[in-house]
């Protein structure tokens, strides 16, 4: 059967017959990588632009559709020696993009003003203390006045804007103060400077700004960087249907692309690319990644089937329903939406200390103002000082005081496997004290692993490995991974659901069930399996060999378990597999608290009870049926191999075949939280030493930009400590 | 002090150069791919066949 391939999907066409596309490349790694691949597909006839985004790892490509198309340039790519795989960029990343050149821009704005007010503001102060004439310090206050009062109004709109909707929304934010403090620090400088007075501060209100910005744009440029990843991985590992046409041809298409209603076809060995019925054939399936249970099920036609199934033994016709159709993923839903609007919204620190931090600042500004009056001091005087004082307070420790921990903190995740989805996920783990896990795809490996290779021949091993490569089993998967060679034997015959057979070395090698090499079943001798795990044979000059391939446990599951356990955790497995699955995996764990056979509905329930005894708790999940208890656990962790709606629910992922990068989540998330609690009493104790003297009388321009630049870099230099010790 | 009439506008004109600078070279896409333009620069194939 003729299959082609349809990518059109992920092609932006443009005029007369040009065309673009962007892809995501693996193995780029060096400056010989983006001269090969560039100049490569330069030389193609048809292409018009190849330009590689290193930092990305993304390509984009322009052509000429008539002399070219997607798959010739994808099979080009390959031939240079790199994977590329189209990329739909999502409507997110653009936001996010704009986002951060509107960021970058206000910053350059803010950092031109702030520079060139500070030139004259020193040279007042210098003024000041020489003979400076008034007139020359008029013109020099007007001259801030024109540079600061444009640069404001257009660096300050990210925080008026958030201020406006706070506001709005009845919720304060520290974008309320921060606005307050600049436009009056502004107003009253302009008012001073048209009465001729010493001191106005148009530094202070400018700087403020470009050192919120800086802490502002580097929140979003490592919020960007984790979904660039995200994306990237994304394309990696999507994956494409068969679909079969009206006219009876087979079309590869991406998963994305697919409607309800499409017929599509399910060959042995490959994974479910949606929802659906069965309309034809049967064969047995693996539910793994969708219920937890690893024994497989048999499917015929009318059966229910959903994304994430492995067929096994045949091919399956499917054809595609709307999601949430059927039965599971109808309960999932309707649990996650349940879950989703009973999440209480953990209040963030920084809003916590916005809240406390806006009406103690305003009412001891009005305080100030008012015993200054009752003093005897002019009304002018009393509201001088009592802006003063909103200036000096002005959040700017504060406000960078959370974010500049998070980005540092987000970073160290990062470089170790941990891609964090939303932003306050690290004050939520930092307060967990119970971690669930799933097991199947969680603690266990999402694959099969081969038992034991101990009592095999390894000549014999590379052989059946590599004769696993032919096969399109699961099971053989396992396998095929062990082989060296990476070549498969090349006149090797798959029987679907059965076996591989090959010549080797003049013998005739076969590889799959007992029955189909030929050999007496297993299930008598000393070789018989131990519990769950399943047996290939492999046959080769009369000399049988049986493997045993498993669902084994991450290699570092034990280890870190235990380390978590010792850091106070209580540790609790929550199963949709069956008891003699999880049991053994819980006893190697060392863990008592587990349970087995559970639906989506009773994971959501144990989780909620925990919580309602105000345990925090730690979700860590893979499976369809662990989404709505994700979405339900204060914060949540998934393996990158997790099902599609797992993901979208779990507060950060985890990279590779280890679980160390939970224990490293936990103690990262400790870590940056003391040092945000520091942050902020290191905040507070900065206001409680400059507030007396603001509320004395005895601020100036030259104190407040020394006291607020200074702890600025305290607070900031703290949260590079995050990096630290990890 | 009649110096500051020009040494004024010096400096923010100055000031303002660096600025529209910045905001061009952001405009232009500089600033997408910065790992790769630190590394654009080694292979030197641009500079055609040597001679020997």
């Amino acid at each position: 059967m003729a299959e082609t391939l349809d990518l059109s999907m992920f092609v932006a066409r443009g005029e007369a017959g040009a065309a673009h596309m962007t892809l995501a490349v693996e193995g780029v790694a060096c400056a010989g990588c983006i001269r090969k691949i560039e100049t490569g597909l330069a030389k193609l006839p048809g292409v018009i632009d190849a330009r590689l985004n290193f930092t990305q790892r993304r390509l984009a490509v322009d052509w000429r559709e008539d002399e070219i198309d997607a798959e010739r340039i994808i099979a080009a790519i390959e031939a240079i020696g790199y994977r590329a795989h189209p990329f739909a960029p999502e409507r997110v990343e653009a936001a996010d993009g704009a986002e951060a050149k509107r960021l970058l821009k206000c910053l350059a704005v803010a950092g031109f003003a702030a520079m060139n007010v500070m030139l004259l503001s020193v040279s007042i102060w210098a003024g000041n203390v020489s003979d400076m004439t008034q007139e020359t310090r008029d013109l020099f206050h007007w001259l801030s006045a024109l540079i600061a009062l444009p640069a404001a109004a257009y660096a300050g709109q990210p925080f008026f804007q958030s201020a406006l909707r706070g506001i709005r929304t009845r919720s304060l934010n520290m974008d309320v103060p921060i606005s307050v403090g600049v436009i009056l620090a502004l107003g009253l400088s302009v008012f001073e400077t048209a009465a001729h007075a010493t001191h106005a501060y148009f530094d202070s209100a400018i700087m403020l700004l470009f050192f919120l910005l800086c802490g502002r744009y580097l929140d979003l440029a490592m919020r960007r960087k984790t979904r660039l990843f995200a994306g990237n991985l994304a394309s990696l590992k999507a994956e494409f249907a068969h679909r079969l046409e009206a006219s009876g041809e087979l079309v590869r298409v991406p998963v994305a692309a697919l409607h309800p209603g499409d017929r599509l076809l399910v060959r042995p060995g490959e994974r479910v690319p949606a929802d659906g019925t069965v309309i034809g054939g049967s064969s047995a399936i693996d539910d793994s990644l969708v219920t937890g249970e690893t024994l497989n099920r048999s499917v015929g036609a009318g059966a229910t089937i959903y994304a994430g199934s492995i067929a096994i033994s045949g091919a399956l016709t499917m054809r595609v329903t709307a999601a949430g159709a059927g039965t599971l993923v109808e309960e999932v839903e309707e649990l996650l939406q349940k879950a989703t609007a009973a999440k209480s919204q953990t209040v963030r620190l920084a809003d916590r200390a916005a809240r406390l931090y806006a009406p103690v600042v305003h009412a001891m500004a009005a305080l100030t103002a008012l015993g200054w009056l009752v003093a005897g001091a002019s009304i002018h005087d009393a509201i001088v000082i009592a802006i003063a004082v909103l200036i000096i307070t002005c959040p700017c420790a504060i406000a960078l005081a959370i974010p500049a921990v998070q980005v540092v903190a987000a970073g160290a995740l990062f470089r170790s496997g941990v891609i964090l989805n939303s932003g306050d996920a690290i004050e939520r783990l930092a307060v967990v004290d119970t971690v669930v896990f799933d097991k199947t795809g969680t603690l266990t490996l999402p694959e099969p692993q081969i038992e034991e290779t101990a009592g095999i021949d390894p000549h014999v091993l590379e052989r059946a490995a590599r004769l696993a490569l032919s096969s399109r089993h699961p099971l053989a998967a396992a396998l095929a991974r062990a082989a060296r060679e990476r070549r498969p034997y090349p006149d090797a015959i798959e029987t679907p659901g059965q076996g591989v057979r090959a010549m080797i070395d003049g013998n005739e090698a076969r590889l799959g069930s007992a029955g189909f090499c030929g050999v007496a079943d297993e299930g008598q001798g000393a070789a018989a399996p131990r519990g769950d795990a399943s047996i290939i044979t492999f046959v080769h000059a009369g000399k049988a060999v049986r493997i045993a391939i498993r669902q084994a446990l991450r290699p570092d599951a034990v280890a870190v378990v235990k380390a978590l356990r010792e850091r106070g955790l209580h540790i609790i497995v929550l199963s949709g597999d069956r008891r003699e699955a999880v049991a053994p995996v819980a006893h190697a764990l060392g863990v008592g608290d587990w349970r087995a056979d559970l639906t989506p509905t009773e994971k959501v329930a144990i989780i909620e009870t925990l919580k309602s005894r105000s345990r925090g708790v730690l979700m860590v999940g893979d499976g369809l049926n662990d989404a709505p208890a994700l979405a339900a656990a204060h914060v949540s962790l998934s393996p990158i191999t997790a099902a599609h709606l797992a993901q979208a629910h779990a507060d950060a992922l985890f990279l590779g075949d280890k679980l160390e990068p939970v224990l490293r989540a936990v103690g990262g998330a400790r870590r940056a939280r003391s040092l945000m609690l520091q942050n902020l009493a290191l905040a507070a104790a900065y206001n409680a030493l400059a507030v007396p003297i603001a509320v004395a009388g005895l601020i100036t321009p030259l104190i407040a930009a020394l006291a607020m630049s200074g702890s600025s870099l305290l607070v900031t230099l703290n949260a590079l400590r995050a990096r630290l010790g990890s | 002090m009649n110096v500051l009439i020009y040494l004024v506008p010096m400096a923010l004109l100055l000031g303002l150069t660096g600025l529209i600078a910045f905001l061009w070279s952001l405009r232009s896409g500089q600033y997408e791919d910065l790992d790769g333009a630190a590394i654009r620069i080694l292979p030197d194939d641009d500079l055609g066949p040597r001679k020997e």
